[in-house]
Formats: structure tokens, C-alpha cells, sequence
């Protein structure tokens, strides 16, 4: 199987931060993988090194067998990318800000205009096409960010976080368009700290955290890993967390996720709930929620890395 | 860092990179029709230095032969396009900060096109302000002793402004946020631009003062373009002088500019 992009133990480091340490991943031509980490995790680093726009330390990536290292300059005429940040001109026009990069890519003038023409009204931004983008929102921008990493046709896409800061409506319709682009056979590389956005974009989901990729398949193999379902618990009163993590090692092996919820993998079905209540009534805890689920990819996360994604974005900002 | 495919120019070659710079050198200009109040604000600022110096100071500081007029504006003009080069500092910081460095970076072309844009579209906007400041200058007396010699005088100012563009694209790459670069690139012009022949003759300062005012591109330059705008005046060694400076200053600050520009991220 020939994959479009190749990653071989990748690693970046910045003073005493590993950034990347030792990032290994394949995604197979006109597949998604959505590499799934919290912040720091080393999501933008990867991207970066993928888009030429980052020399890492020591490892290997090939794109559509371009090796990124050697040559760079023929990798960037067959790949799009759309960084964390909307990169977007705000001093030109939305239809500006498109000509301006067919023009870098050397694109005849004529395709250059049929191209905008056609990006503005994908994303619909033709009504807006000739405003200054300093007046666009949020969205508009995103959108405008990822119809200029579309002006050359890639057949690799890199989106970065696509859908940080969106509202629900933009995500989705955002979403979308991402899903379009696939059915035309676009490879894509998304990075996300969103679990639902992995688990409905990608065919295969690599989790990321602290430099490495700790897990690796499809949603529903990741969810496996859990085990087949997850008991969570929530206390009644936020307080009493230590409490009930306490009482419940005697019965399994709990983490604490967001929200002050403790979840722990049902090895033994539902006769855990029947436990779990024993004990938890023993130690006096008052609880509002028992209940026995399907494992999401946020209970993934908990058991494979120990800690919540957004429990660590807390701690990286600490 | 070594040499890699990553400095190399797009296919193409030179061709693309001509043309690459052109592009951005369009952007850069079409981003000064979007904020006209930016050039208004930075041709306010020279207007009134040259009221204050011609009606406050001029009567008494002693220029003969020449008139205070005469004598001021070449030092206006070089001061002006000092103040207007640090657009390229400005413009680089914030390009750099919104990602559109990134941006450049991840399309196939040439290194160099987003600094020669940079600088180029600066330079057309620093022969604006010159142009401006001349008319600002026959307005209230200046009177050049011949046509050539104002036009040779405009065209050193802007060369002059262009070498100063390298040293702030140099310092837009090397601070690390716009408001930075905004400050780093205009504190040093003052004592330079006024410790020099711009607004006295130097036989008034100090010796020491004289010996660096002597010392810096700013004093040969202002002679050069004075000595241009009024016969008599001796020229061919400040002039010779002033060019030695342009060219050091572009070779050595393009050059850092360049390797700064491969390395920051
Ligand atoms: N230029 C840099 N200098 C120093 N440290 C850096 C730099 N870039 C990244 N890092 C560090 O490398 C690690 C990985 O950063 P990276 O930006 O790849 O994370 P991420 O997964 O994209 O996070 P986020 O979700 O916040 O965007 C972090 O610890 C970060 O602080
Ligand atoms: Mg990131």
C-alpha cells in the first residue's frame, strides 16, 4: 500500500522541551488521519515539519514520496496547508487575498481568476469576495484561509485545528466542506484537540501527547482499547472527588476526567455499577450520575494518556 | 544551517523570482492605498518640523551663505525617508505575526520575494514622501539652483532611504512582536538624524559631537544632497561618501536580512 505521507521518528526539540519525540505515522493516499492531542502536544510541530516550514532535529517524512527534507520546493506545489491560525491579508480583499497566492504559485492568469471565482463561491464568500478581510469574522476568515490552501488543487492537505474557536454552526458547515474535499480524493493530515471532530472526519486516528504517538486506529479500535463499555461516576458534590476515587480503587481503577467525573473501564459488565454503588454508599459519598456506557473517544484519551485533553491544556497554561 | 532546497529559488529561477518580488512589491503598495491616513500622518510629521525649524529656530542659527531654507530641507529629506524606512520593520513584524510569513513560506517561491517586496514597495512609498516634502519645501522658499541637481538630490534621499529599509527589515525579523519593532526601529534614528548636519552646521556642536556626527551615513548624505539643490557647495567627497555608505549598508544588512529570514520560525 503506498501511503501519501510517511513519518519516521520525528523529533524536534526546543532547549529542554521535546516538541516531538520520535513521531512515527502513515496516512494512505486519499485517507484522513486526524492526529488527536491536547495543546503541547506537538500537533502544530508535526504540521509544520510536513509543510517544509520546520527543519526538525533528526527523522524522516516523505509526502507523496517527495522527501520533505531534500526537496522541499517540488513538495510545495502539491500540498495545501492551513495553519492553526487563519493566515489571511486583512489589508486585501477576500478575492485579493486568493489572487495573490495563485499569482505565488506561478498559476496562468486565467485560471487564476476562474479558480477564485470558483473558491469564493465553495466557501460562500462571493458576496464578500471584495471586502477587506479586516471586516470578516472568525468563520469567514477560517473559510478564506482554507479556500487559499485549495488555490493550487493539493492532493495532500494539512489543516491545523480547522475548527478552534468556531460556533457549533461554523464547525459544522466547515465539516462540510472538509467532508467534500475528501470525496474528491484529497489525502488530508487534520490535527484536532476535538474528539467528536476526529471521530467524524477521520478514517484513522492518531493520539499525540508530549512528543509521541501513543495510540493509533480507527475510532472504533481505539474505543475497544477501553474495553467494551466504561462506568462513570459522578459525585454529588465536586468535593467529595478524592472521596469516591478512594473508595472506588477498591473496586477498580478510576481516573478523574473533566468535570470532576471518574470513569473506570467495566471489566466485569454491569456488576461493576452493583460495586461500584456498594462502596460508594459505604464511604458515604452522595452521587448524582452511575451510569454504564459505550467508551467515547474522551475516555480513550483518559486511559491512555492518564489525564483528560482539556484537563492538560489547564495544566500547560498553569 | 546548511544548504538545502529550502533557499533555493522556485523553477524559473530568476524569471519567478522577478516576478515573485513584483507581486509582493503590489501588495505592499496596494496595502498603502488601504490605510492612507498612515501616509497622511507620516508626511504630518515632517511638515512640522520643517514650520518649527524655518519660523522657530531658523532665524537664529547662522547658515551663510546659504539661506536657513536651503540649508534645512536636504536635512529634512534625509530625516523623513530615516522615519518612513521603518515601515519595513513594522510591515515585516506584523507580516510575521499573522502567519502570512507562513504563509509565503509554504508555497513554491522565491526566498528573497517577500524581503525585495518588502523594501521595494517601501522604497516607492519613501520617493512619495520626498516628493511631497519637496513640495512642502518650494512652499515656503526652498529654491534648488537647478532642475537636475533637484532631481539628483531626490534620488540620492530615496537610494538612502532604501539602504536604511534593509536595516529595518533586519530589525522587523529580530524583535519579537510588532510593537517591538515599531520601537527598536525608530528610537536610534533620532540621536542619529540630529546629531549631524541636518539641522546645524556641525561648527556649533561640541567636538566630540562633531566627530560622530562626522562618523555616521546621515552627515555625508545631507552634505551630498545640499551640496546637489545649491551650486557651490562642495560635493564629490560627501557625495562619494554617501554612496559608500548606501551600498555597505545594503550589501551587509540584505545579507543578514536574508539569513535571519531563512532561520526564524
Ligand atoms: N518555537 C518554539 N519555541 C519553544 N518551544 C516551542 C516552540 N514551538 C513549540 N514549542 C513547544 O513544543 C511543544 C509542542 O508544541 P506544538 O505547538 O506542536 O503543540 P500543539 O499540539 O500544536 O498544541 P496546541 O494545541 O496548543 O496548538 C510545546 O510544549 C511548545 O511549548
Ligand atoms: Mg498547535
Amino acid at each position: 500500500m503506498e501511503h501519501a505521507v510517511e513519518v519516521e521518528d520525528l523529533v524536534k526539540t526546543y532547549g529542554s522541551t521535546r516538541a516531538l519525540d520520535g513521531v512515527t505515522l502513515q496516512v494512505p493516499e486519499g485517507r484522513v488521519l486526524g492526529l488527536l492531542g491536547p495543546n503541547g502536544a506537538g500537533k502544530t510541530t508535526t504540521v509544520r515539519v510536513l509543510t517544509t516550514l520546520l527543519r526538525p532535529d533528526s527523522g524522516r517524512a516523505t509526502v507523496l514520496g517527495i522527501d520533505v527534507l531534500k526537496d522541499p520546493d517540488r513538495l510545495r506545489r502539491v500540498i495545501g496547508v492551513a495553519g492553526q491560525y487563519a493566515a489571511v491579508d486583512e489589508l486585501l480583499t477576500g478575492r485579493e487575498n486568493l489572487v495573490l497566492v495563485g499569482r505565488l504559485y506561478h498559476l496562468p492568469r486565467a485560471e487564476i481568476t476562474r479558480r477564485a471565482d470558483e473558491l469564493l463561491e465553495r466557501f460562500e464568500l462571493t458576496e464578500a469576495a471584495s471586502r477587506v478581510v479586516g471586516g470578516y469574522s472568525g468563520g469567514m476568515r477560517r473559510r478564506l484561509d482554507l479556500a487559499a490552501s485549495l488555490v493550487n488543487r493539493p492532493r495532500v492537505l494539512f489543516l491545523d485545528e480547522p475548527t478552534t474557536g468556531l460556533d457549533p454552526r461554523s464547525r459544522l458547515r466547515l465539516w462540510e466542506v472538509i467532508e467534500d474535499l475528501v470525496r474528491d480524493g484529497t489525502t488530508l493530515l487534520l490535527t484536532t484537540q476535538y474528539l467528536e471532530e476526529a471521530d467524524r472526519l477521520a478514517d484513522r486516528i492518531a493520539v499525540i501527547d508530549t512528543g509521541k504517538v501513543i495510540a493509533e486506529g480507527t475510532s472504533d479500535e481505539l474505543k475497544d482499547k477501553v474495553g467494551g463499555s466504561v462506568v462513570v461516576v459522578r459525585p454529588a458534590d465536586p468535593a467529595d472527588g478524592e472521596r469516591a476515587m478512594v473508595a472506588l480503587q477498591a473496586v477498580g481503577d478510576p481516573v478523574r476526567g473533566t468535570g470532576g467525573d471518574l470513569t473506570m473501564q467495566a471489566t466485569t459488565g454491569v456488576a461493576l455499577v452493583t460495586e461500584a454503588a456498594r462502596v460508594l454508599e459505604e464511604a458515604g459519598v452522595a452521587i448524582s450520575e452511575l451510569a454504564l456506557r459505550r467508551p467515547t473517544l474522551d475516555d480513550v484519551f483518559l486511559t491512555l494518556t492518564g489525564h483528560g485533553a482539556e484537563q492538560a491544556a489547564a495544566e500547560e497554561t498553569a | 544551517m546548511t544548504t538545502h532546497a529550502l533557499d533555493a529559488p522556485a523553477g524559473g529561477g530568476l524569471r519567478w523570482a522577478v516576478n515573485d518580488a513584483l507581486v509582493l512589491t503590489g501588495r505592499n503598495l496596494r496595502h498603502t492605498t488601504r490605510q492612507p491616513e498612515l501616509l497622511f500622518f507620516s508626511t504630518v510629521q515632517p511638515v512640522i518640523f520643517v514650520l518649527l525649524f524655518r519660523y522657530v529656530f531658523g532665524g537664529a542659527i547662522d547658515t551663510r551663505p546659504l539661506s536657513y531654507v536651503n540649508y534645512l530641507m536636504p536635512g529634512i529629506f534625509v530625516q523623513t525617508t530615516a522615519f518612513a524606512s521603518t515601515s519595513s520593520a513594522v510591515g515585516l513584524a506584523t507580516d510575521l505575526a499573522k502567519g502570512i510569513v507562513d504563509r509565503f513560506r509554504s508555497l513554491p517561491m522565491a526566498r528573497s520575494a517577500v524581503l525585495a517586496g518588502r523594501t521595494l514597495g517601501d522604497l516607492c512609498r519613501i520617493v512619495l514622501v520626498v516628493f511631497v516634502m519637496t513640495a512642502v519645501g518650494l512652499a515656503v522658499g526652498l529654491r534648488p539652483s537647478s532642475f537636475l541637481g533637484l532631481v539628483a538630490a531626490i534620488a540620492l534621499t530615496s537610494l538612502f532611504g532604501f539602504a536604511f529599509s534593509w536595516i529595518q527589515a533586519f530589525i522587523g525579523l529580530s524583535v519579537p512582536n510588532v510593537e517591538a519593532a515599531n520601537l527598536a526601529g525608530f528610537v536610534w534614528l533620532f540621536p542619529l538624524t540630529f546629531a549631524s548636519s541636518a539641522f546645524v552646521p556641525l561648527r556649533s556642536m561640541p567636538g566630540w559631537l562633531q566627530t560622530f556626527a562626522n562618523a555616521t551615513p546621515v552627515t555625508p548624505t545631507v552634505d551630498a544632497v545640499r551640496a546637489l539643490l545649491n551650486d557651490g557647495l562642495p560635493l564629490q567627497h560627501a557625495l562619494l561618501k554617501s554612496l559608500a555608505w548606501i551600498v555597505v549598508i545594503t550589501v551587509v544588512f540584505s545579507t543578514l536580512t536574508v539569513r535571519t529570514y531563512r532561520t526564524v520560525s
